[in-house]
């Protein structure tokens, strides 16, 4: 197997894969049990432990068999997926057609620690429109290491909507490299509430005029968990626009990590980017990392970033105690509204009210 | 009714109260002048159960039932309301869904049904009409944004639709012009019944000439110096503080 990442190499720097490497993975066992799936009238594809489960799935129509990795990709977690990659999906819309909505479902179980390596690919044809749901969960320990290869043809547009519940004894990376054509958009948002450690590292690239990229993130950890959310956005045309909105809630001693870079090459004019990582500490053991990396070879370009880190403002939960509303609440009404700017560009409404739901049930755990 | 008997209270090492006594029977607004750092601002904190002010003696009832061992809700649930000097940005709060919650939450509390979304907004729609505030109000984020006296506007629109049985206004008028200060005068003044009683806290008498008060106290050095009918809110405007602090 190609070595894990060490915290020597700067793109690792902030997240330690020892934990990981400490543990000698299995190959996935056959599972029995039946995964909860969430009532959302969509196409699907489900996963258990890494393996297509076509009792589970639907079809649909877009969907080609599994193809064998061709290597594309050169951050390390893609390179061991190409070693080990046996399923995915492999979807290409043909051009201006709208898709609708797919689900693709990975449910982990197992006694003893496994590992499996999905390649997906997604590709859109010109002018087409498709919106991917995807929902990671789990029980033990297990390592998912997904990559993501998808192609935005001109004028196509792909929202892809993650929600990471993994098992928080699991180990979740999954790696999203994006091509996204002239008028084309990637919209992205993964919220991560799993995971003992997950990494989601996207690289987009931005290849012809009006290209744009949505690169949010949301993510809620307690107890040890560590969140990674590296992106690279690249800007090699001019006139594109990239957003990044990430937004982290800590407790206990949980660890989240953004690290947001983009390189604006020197064809790439007109640059309008955009990044935001803001973090909400809500124990003092709690920590957050924050990386901005701009490079910038255009003159005349737009790029601002910001980065805060904080905890809640007492005087507003007593504001809202004051108004009758019991702490718990105040407390619950604020960490919803520190995170609406990440969650605003979710349009698809079906996908808001999932990750609504779990929004309020991850509170109550807490 | 709201009892205040012999409160002391103390922030850190300095006490700031120093044995406030009044009584504020139902029906009746009373006024509390006084100069800087005589404890307005404290008082109304302690009243409200914000932390970091410790009492160390005395106590306070209201209806009955001594509030300082209540949590700040449920001195709200109980039917007081704090209008704060400086009303609290909620950056990602609706205020529709600020004040219903609000509302439904204190009605769940004195075991009424809540209101659901139709219903909660056909009043909040009604009071906003009558304080004279732009019907935007509602889709705004609570206070982001506001003027000082669309602030303070908002703190009256709170009023109108929570209804308290007792309302704590600190220093309401500060910073208000004369158009707001009409508003807030309104705000309480039309929810004036022989239930609801009124404390108002303020540096300057031109308040109560818009929301007249049956009694006027004067705070100093952390106590109740004097107290006296409404006229008495004229003869500090005219005399000043000076020779109160003393006393």
């Amino acid at each position: 197997m190609v070595a894990l990442p060490t915290r020597k190499l700067e793109a690792w720097r902030y997240t330690d894969l020892r934990p990981l490497s400490a543990i000698s993975f299995a190959a996935p066992p056959a599972v029995s049990a039946t995964p909860e799936l969430p009532d959302l009238p969509f196409p699907r594809f489900v996963f258990l432990n890494g393996a297509l489960n076509a009792a589970l799935s639907t079809g649909f129509a877009h969907a080609k068999p599994f193809a064998p990795v061709e290597g594309q990709g050169t951050q390390p977690m893609a390179l061991i997926n190409a070693d080990y990659a046996q399923d995915g999906i492999n979807i290409e819309i043909p051009a201006g057609q709208n898709a609708g909505e797919l689900l693709l479902v990975s449910a982990a179980s197992g006694a003893a620690p496994f590992a499996f390596h999905p390649r997906h690919r997604v590709k859109l044809g010109q002018g087409a429109t498709f919106t991917l749901i995807e929902l990671d969960q789990g029980e033990g320990i297990y390592w998912q290491n997904a990559v993501f290869e998808v192609e935005v043809a001109e004028g196509a547009k792909f929202q892809h909507f993650r929600l990471q519940e993994e098992s928080v004894e699991a180990f979740n990376t999954t790696t999203i490299h994006a091509d996204i054509a002239g008028d084309a958009s990637y919209e992205h948002f993964t919220l991560t509430l799993g995971s003992k450690i997950s990494r989601t590292e996207i690289e987009a690239n931005l290849l012809g005029q009006n290209a744009l990229a949505h690169l949010n993130a949301a993510q809620l950890l307690g107890g040890v968990q560590h969140g990674d959310f590296t992106t690279i956005i690249r800007h090699k045309a001019p006139n594109c626009p990239s957003r990044q909105t990430v937004k982290s809630v800590l407790a206990g001693r949980a660890r989240g990590v953004f690290q947001g870079k983009i390189e604006v090459d020197q064809i790439a004019q007109k640059t309008d980017g955009y990044q935001m990582s803001q973090a909400l500490l809500l124990s003092p053991d709690a920590e957050m990392d924050i990386k901005p990396e701009l490079q910038i070879f255009a003159d005349d370009v737009k790029c601002s970033h910001g980065a805060t880190i904080g905890a809640l403002d007492e005087e507003q939960v007593f504001y809202l105690r004051s108004r009758g509303i019991p702490e718990a609440d105040a407390r619950q009404i604020l960490i919803r509204a520190f995170l609406e700017e990440a969650l605003e560009p979710v349009t698809h409404d079906a996908s808001k009210t999932l990750f609504e739901e779990v929004l309020q049930s991850w509170w109550s755990k807490q | 009714m709201l009892e205040i008997k012999n409160l002391h209270a103390r922030i850190g090492d300095a006490e700031i109260l120093k044995g406030v006594t009044l009584t504020i029977p139902d029906g009746e607004i009373h006024a509390i002048m006084g100069p800087n750092g005589a404890g307005k601002s404290t008082l109304s904190y302690v009243l409200s159960g914000r932390d970091g002010y410790e009492v160390t003696e005395g106590e306070v009832l209201f209806n009955g039932e001594n509030i300082l061992e209540m949590e700040p809700e449920d001195r709200a649930a109980a039917g007081m309301l704090l209008a704060f000097q400086y009303p609290v940005e909620l950056p990602g709060v609706g205020n529709a869904n600020f004040l219903r919650t609000s509302l439904n939450a204190i009605r769940r509390k004195r075991g009424e049904e809540e209101l659901d979304a139709v219903a909660f907004l056909k009043l909040a729609r009604a009071a906003v009409k009558q304080l004279a505030m732009k019907e935007d109000f509602l889709k705004r984020n609570v206070n982001v944004g506001f003027s000082g006296g669309e602030k303070k506007r908002n703190e009256m629109l709170q009023m109108a639709i929570l209804k308290p049985h007792l309302a704590i206004l600190d220093e309401t008028d500060s910073g208000l012009d004369i158009d707001a200060l009409k508003i807030v005068a309104e705000g309480v003044n039309t929810l004036r019944d022989e239930k609801f009683s009124a404390l108002v806290i303020t540096h300057y008498q031109r308040l109560l000439d818009h929301i007249v008060p049956d009694v006027v106290h004067v705070l100093a050095g952390g106590k109740i110096v004097r107290s006296g009918p409404a006229s008495l809110a004229l003869e500090l405007e005219a005399s000043g503080y000076a020779g109160l602090e003393a006393a």
